[in-house]
């Protein structure tokens, strides 16, 4: 940084520098502390056995595994089935509409295009929540809520998806059209030119809308908790654990919350960190082009 | 007020530079507004226009066109099938079979039903059989009001389709009288893999997104407009009617006294504002520190400080989001620690205090946000021209100045629409609230009818409980959703016509 300042200078800066760094050093700790404690909390309790309820220390006094045998003889199987069979569904399903769409608003000219992006826009500004009334009585009409809530969540989270294009088509604006057309002068159809040159090309943003697509469902709790309506078989777990810390449950469900937590963060946290640089591209990119 | 030209504007001092941009931003408002009317005057003007031109088209292309062209207008596709197009001409036909089926079996009752929403509603009828009163269920308002919109879809995808019919015919005529061949089923089904691929590729997603997003916002529009609520759900209960602006007068006369849903009403919208505007700000600028400060030269283990934030984000929501809500409760981990510690003598109420649960959310959020706010700056920071840096310093600018002067314009010259998406998406920020607080402290003096209302709740949060509470209020919930469209809508408007640039999506390729 200073290799051209007079010698004099060159000390100051050093140590000024060094001050600096050192004071950045002791917040960047005190950040990591501060954002890795709730999770270390978690996991310290979830092994506590003196007590199922809040107590005020985090080390537990007694530790054992009490707490995720009573974890997997509870409705908690039954939720975790339900919540992995939806983000699977929901991952491949929803890729493939957001790539049908961001691909043909990037890449094609037609008549309604800007009428469309706008409308779309627009329709986007209403809470999806609002919508949830009349979808829950309409599945329900149609079989899809309560217990067998997982084929009509599954519909309702990849239905709309496809107003969710907006990363992607940045991504595939970056990519050159000069591709495309050198494709179509050799005589290529332009579902060849998306199957045997873009998709290869695509891979960072498939994998990223994957993971999102994969990640939202177990995060859900409005859509869930509307059309699980209370019965325990059709709940994912937000809505089933979100019950544990209520008022009546919490003293003896506490603990067994805690356990709960770490078994589903741990697959979507392992999952999440070996694609975390896809991730890290799509959001980038995606806020960089608005 | 006076305009300045580029070199005036240079001399003014910095107060001066201060007052006239201000002044401009203010004078610039009603300016927007005025080319706002004007723009929605042109769109109508052009609408109607392109109706006349539509209907002068439709008038010359029958006395234009041959008989198979006439007749078209009456059996669709029949010119398609004449001239050789069979797929077109029978896809064509089936649809006009399809719907005037629908409209006799069907469409006919849910639209003649539409203006009263049923007229009778479930009751005793006698049986002669069983010589006792059943209960007996018999118009259903919410099916009436939703097939009655589906209908009225059905009727404009008919009209358009139709006008398609007769454009083909013309088009045909066209053709035909070069002496050119017209195309074939098969050249059809070719052209949607490729030149009208695009139709085959929105399809899917279009279908979707009218199914389930236009057509529950168009009915829950118009439930907006009735007493659709718990106890008139249509069917079970009581039907449902019309009541015309009596909603929207519920939820925003003021004037009426002590109207207690108006009341909540503005001080859920301004807590919301302010929400809005906090969260998305603490975050902005805390998490650009936090990425500055990692991103510092000579700082090292940058990529373990990154995987410790991002790490974060893995982590399910109402996971984190629950589990810290509790911590801070009176019986939590914070409040043992700080009483083991000796720090204070009772335990803290973190959520019963208004004030405190305020900010003890927009604190929290700062705490789920920065993570995705370091990622998104780090990417930007690494853009900026190293040589800007370089220049400035040997100009003596120290590192404030260099923040101030180079890193924060090119951040918010890029960031300004992502702040504006942020800023949108706090006001609907369900998660954070509902799972931290669930709204409360609840608030006495609003309305326990509508959803217990409470100091944290957003309008988003106390549309949920309004449909979810004990006298199930969709009317209400329906306005309040409307209403936040509103807001976010005129917020969006004012400034994306303020920002500094539109960008031109062309530009990136």
């Amino acid at each position: 940084m200073s290799t051209n300042q007079t010698p004099k200078r060159h000390m100051g800066l050093k140590a000024s520098a060094r001050i600096s760094n050192t004071i950045i050093y002791i917040l960047l700790i005190f950040i990591s502390i501060i954002w890795l404690a709730p999770f270390i909390c978690i996991v310290l309790q979830s092994f506590r056995v003196e007590s199922t309820w809040q107590v005020g220390y985090v080390i537990p006094q007694q530790w054992g595994l009490d707490n995720y045998v009573r974890l997997f003889h509870s409705d908690f199987t039954k939720w975790y089935l339900n919540t992995f069979i939806i983000a699977v569904a929901v991952a491949v399903i929803q890729t493939i509409i957001v790539l049908c769409m961001s691909y043909t608003l990037s890449r094609f000219r037609f008549k309604m295009r800007k009428a469309l992006m706008q409308f779309m826009l627009i329709l986007g500004m209403f809470p999806g929540m609002l919508t949830m009334i009349i979808l829950y009585r309409v599945l329900k009409d149609l079989g899809m809520t309560q217990a067998n809530a997982v084929p009509g969540l599954i519909l309702v989270y990849v239905a709309s998806s496809g107003m969710g294009y907006y990363v992607s088509k940045g991504f595939f604006d970056t990519i050159p059209k000069s591709l495309d057309e050198a494709a179509r002068v050799d005589g290529a159809t332009r579902a060849q030119v998306l199957t045997k040159i873009i998709l290869p090309l695509a891979k960072p943003i498939v994998i990223y809308t994957i993971l999102t697509a994969f990640m939202a469902p177990w995060g859900d709790f409005v859509f869930a908790r509307y059309i699980s309506f209370g019965t325990s078989a059709g709940m994912n777990v937000a809505v089933g654990m979100y019950n544990w810390l209520n008022k009546d449950m919490i003293t003896s469900w506490y603990t067994t919350f805690c356990a709960g937590g770490v078994v589903v963060a741990l697959p979507v946290t392992i999952l999440f960190m070996c694609l975390q640089r896809y991730y890290v591209e799509g959001v980038t990119g995606g806020a960089v082009k608005g | 007020m006076k305009k300045y030209s580029d070199l005036e504007y240079l001399r003014l001092s910095k107060g001066q530079k201060f007052t006239y941009g201000l002044a401009s931003f203010f004078a610039s408002i009603p300016v927007f507004f005025k080319n706002l009317f004007l723009g929605i005057g042109r769109f109508f003007k052009n609408l109607f226009v392109g109706i006349g031109k539509e209907f002068a088209d439709l008038g010359s292309t029958f006395a234009k066109g041959d008989w198979k062209t006439k007749i078209s207008y009456v059996i669709m596709g029949f010119g398609n099938m004449a001239r050789g197009q069979w797929l077109r001409g029978l896809l064509f036909l089936a649809f006009e079979a399809v719907f005037i089926m629908y409209m006799v079996v069907a469409g006919g009752y849910w639209l003649s039903m539409l203006p009263s929403l049923g007229k009778v509603g479930p009751g005793e009828v006698y049986n002669e059989v069983l010589d006792t009163y059943v209960y007996q269920y018999n118009d259903n308002s919410f099916k009436i009001l939703l097939y009655g919109v589906l209908t009225i879809f059905f009727i404009i995808a008919f009209i358009y389709t139709w006008r398609m019919n007769v454009k083909q015919n013309k088009i045909a005529e066209e053709i035909l009288a070069t002496g050119k061949p017209l195309k074939s089923g098969k050249d059809d089904l070719k052209s949607l893999v490729d030149d009208q691929f695009h139709k085959t590729l929105l399809a899917l997603p279009l279908t979707g997104i009218l199914i389930f997003t236009v057509l529950p916002i168009v009915f829950m529009i118009l439930v907006a407009f009735t007493n659709y609520d718990g106890t008139h759900d249509g069917y079970y209960s009581n039907l449902f009617t019309w009541v015309g602006l009596q909603n929207f007068n519920t939820l925003l006369n003021w004037s009426s006294g002590n109207n207690v849903y108006a009341a909540t009403f503005g001080e859920i919208l301004t807590w919301t504002l302010i929400w809005a505007f906090f969260a998305t700000f603490t975050n902005y600028f805390l998490g650009m520190f936090v990425a500055m400060m990692i991103n510092k030269k000579g700082i090292k283990l940058k990529k373990v400080w990154r995987t410790i934030l991002v790490m974060t984000i893995a982590i399910p929501q109402f996971i984190s989001l629950l589990y810290v809500s509790k911590m801070f409760s009176k019986n939590g981990i914070v409040n043992g620690l700080f009483l083991s510690l000796g720090w204070i003598k009772e335990a803290i109420p973190f959520w019963d205090s208004p004030t405190l649960a305020r900010i003890m959310v927009i604190v929290i959020n700062i705490w789920i946000g920065i993570p995705y706010l370091m990622l998104i700056v780090t990417g930007i920071l690494m853009n900026i021209p190293a040589d800007l840096y370089e220049s400035s310093r040997i100009d003596g600018a120290n590192a404030w100045q260099q923040f101030t002067k180079i890193t924060l314009p090119y951040m918010l010259f890029i960031t300004g629409p992502y702040l504006l998406t942020q800023f949108t998406g706090n006001m609907n920020n369900f998660n954070v609230i509902y799972l931290l607080t669930g709204g409360a402290p609840t608030n006495a003096a609003a309305s326990s009818a509508a959803g217990t209302a409470g100091y944290t709740d957003l309008l988003i949060t106390w549309l949920f409980k309004i449909t979810t509470g004990a006298e199930a209020q969709y009317y209400l919930a329906s306005v309040v959703g409307i209403m936040v469209f509103v807001v976010v809508a005129v917020i969006s408007l004012i400034v994306y016509n303020v920002l500094p640039s539109i960008k031109n999506e062309e530009d990136f390729q």
